[in-house]
């Protein structure tokens, strides 16, 4: 018997349109046959589930059919917690009630003028200025103690910080120039609050842009660079985003590419569109496909959310630049991103292991 | 529309009976108690919808199922199933402060719950076989397996001339919806 025969049988007998005799002998075979009897079982539990579905989906449409009947924005609106009208009252009509109360406070200040209340208050002035004296020393005392506090918890007392990203993984790390410009020693912090130490390999002062190395014995090296580095530029309105340590805190933020120059016609900058702050200074610029296309530099930073980022083009000479002499081996970049794939929350898991918080010492 | 709630017997022997009326009425007498209690814990009116459509599935399917016994008011065991829901899908959403602001008294009913899950995941597989299925398997799956249509009328809806040729077809389909039900993890 072919598995269709089995099968058309199994249908049969579960629809009850077998004669006894039939049935008779298919239940010995049921009882016989431990394959054909599995075979039943199988068969009933699937077809009863696409049974079960078919009633669920009717049901579904049967329930949603009455839901639309309903008027649910009306009864929303009469259901909502509804604030106190002491509330309501100040939402509706708050520049009234300001209005009337500035005009009263001005009445009563002329009245009692008027009447000469102020006059000879000086001894009340007195009390009112060593009250203010008083409050001044305690709060004197108070800031000396917050910065007890938070000499004990900061032991590390860098003078400024900025960021910086991975260039090779054996170390060598870009960040901009104003960042390290006259410290005494720098050192770079990972997302895990390792820091090492790192000495400034080139500087580029003109295009703001300076090379790191990590001299530490404890450094161990960085995998492999997920990100490739922008040869051409980038074009206007490009999504690009940006991790970095505004604040000595680790933050995400994107943005669009704004203008292909920077301020008064500066060719070595993008202009780009993005919530950076103070210490986003020398970190990377991505595009949506995990290419570095610029250093973004917060120091220029105009109107809100405007920002400029120094081009990879100039990363890219400033790294050719880099005397030969304090170079173990040739430069070798990443030129293929492995991150154009990924969506953007797995892209930045990955890239911002590359990414440091500069620290400065001075 | 009237919101006078059915009595809790009419409503077991309304879904007993299939009455599309007596749905209605348990429907539109207690979404707003649903509606209350979703809006005013982080929710909006179609988290309201589908956290009340899963209550009301679960009770007819009680009541169908013959084992359903009312130890509670109709309006409470509803009122619980939606909060122990509407919790499940505030963690998932990691929206849960830790805090529900609650309107009516309400009953322990996680094995309820946990029991329309299963069976919610079995549907899921289901529909997606049937989507990858595509034409014409789909409808003749639908027509004989759920709809309960004979081979006669499958024959003439798809104008296969030949009752062995219609029944050839159908066994294929079949073997692909499982197989495509049984792929999926």
């Amino acid at each position: 018997m072919s598995d269709e025969q089995v099968l058309e049988l199994i249908e049969k007998y579960l629809n009850g349109e077998m004669s006894r005799v039939e049935k008779a002998r298919f239940d010995i075979l049921r009882k016989e046959d431990a394959n054909i009897e599995r075979r039943v079982q199988e068969h009933k539990q699937f077809t009863d589930l696409l049974k079960q579905y078919g009633e669920r989906i009717e049901l579904e449409n049967r329930l949603n059919a009455i839901h639309d009947e309903i008027d649910v924005h009306t009864l929303k609106e009469s259901l909502m917690a509804h604030p106190s009208w002491v509330v309501q009252l100040w939402r509706h009509h708050h520049s009234k009630i300001s209005v009337a109360a500035s005009v009263a406070l001005f009445l009563i200040v002329s009245v009692l003028y008027l009447t000469g209340s102020f006059k000879d208050n000086s001894s009340q002035y007195v009390e009112l200025k060593n009250k203010v004296d008083k409050l001044s020393r305690s709060n004197e005392s108070n800031k000396s103690s917050i910065n007890a506090i938070k000499n004990a918890i900061h032991l590390d007392k860098y003078t400024g910080t900025g960021t910086g990203f991975a260039l090779t993984s054996d170390g060598l790390i870009a960040t901009n120039y104003h960042v390290i410009q006259g410290a005494d020693s720098v050192y770079i912090q990972n997302a895990n609050g390792d820091s090492y130490k790192v000495e400034v390999l080139s500087a580029d002062p003109q295009n703001d842009i300076a090379i790191l190395k990590i001299i530490d014995q404890k450094f161990k090296g960085l995998g492999a660079i997920p990100y490739s580095f922008k040869k051409g530029e980038s074009d206007l309105a490009e999504a690009i985003s940006t991790y970095g340590y505004p604040g000595g805190r680790a933050e995400y933020h994107n943005g669009y590419l704004s203008s292909q120059s920077g301020l008064r016609g500066d060719s070595v900058r993008y202009q780009i569109s993005i919530p950076i702050n103070f210490g986003n200074s020398g970190g990377p610029l991505w595009d949506s496909k995990g290419n570095i296309i610029g250093i973004t530099d917060a120091k220029q930073g105009q109107a809100e959310g405007e920002h400029f980022a120094i081009k990879s083009k100039y990363l890219l000479d400033a790294i050719h630049n880099i005397p030969a002499d304090s170079l173990d081996d040739k430069v070798v970049l990443n030129k293929k991103s492995t991150l154009a794939n990924l969506n953007e929350v797995q892209r930045v898991k990955k890239e911002r292991e590359f990414v440091f918080m500069v620290k400065i010492y001075n | 529309m009237k919101n006078t709630a059915p009595t809790d017997s009419e409503v077991i022997l309304g879904i007993l009976n299939n009455s599309e009326s007596a749905l209605k009425k348990l429907y539109v007498a207690y979404f707003p108690m649903v509606l209350q209690l979703i809006i005013n814990n982080n929710g909006n009116e179609d988290d309201a919808k589908d956290i009340y459509q899963e209550a009301i599935i679960v009770l007819y399917n009680k009541v169908k199922a013959g084992n359903f016994e009312l130890s509670s008011k109709l309006k409470t065991y509803i009122y619980s199933i939606c909060r122990r829901l509407w919790l499940k899908r505030l963690a998932q959403l990691n929206r849960y402060g830790g805090d529900i602001h609650d309107f009516q008294e309400h009953l322990p009913v996680d094995d309820e719950v946990e029991l329309l899950n299963d069976r919610d995941i079995q549907f899921g597989k289901m529909q997606a076989a049937l989507l990858l299925l595509g034409e014409p398997c789909k409808t003749i799956m639908e027509d004989f397996y759920i709809h309960n249509r004979s081979m006669q009328e499958i024959c003439e809806r798809f104008g296969y001339t030949n009752a062995d040729n219609a029944k050839t077809q159908k066994y294929k389909c079949l073997q692909r919806l499982k197989k495509l039900f049984f792929q999926q993890k």
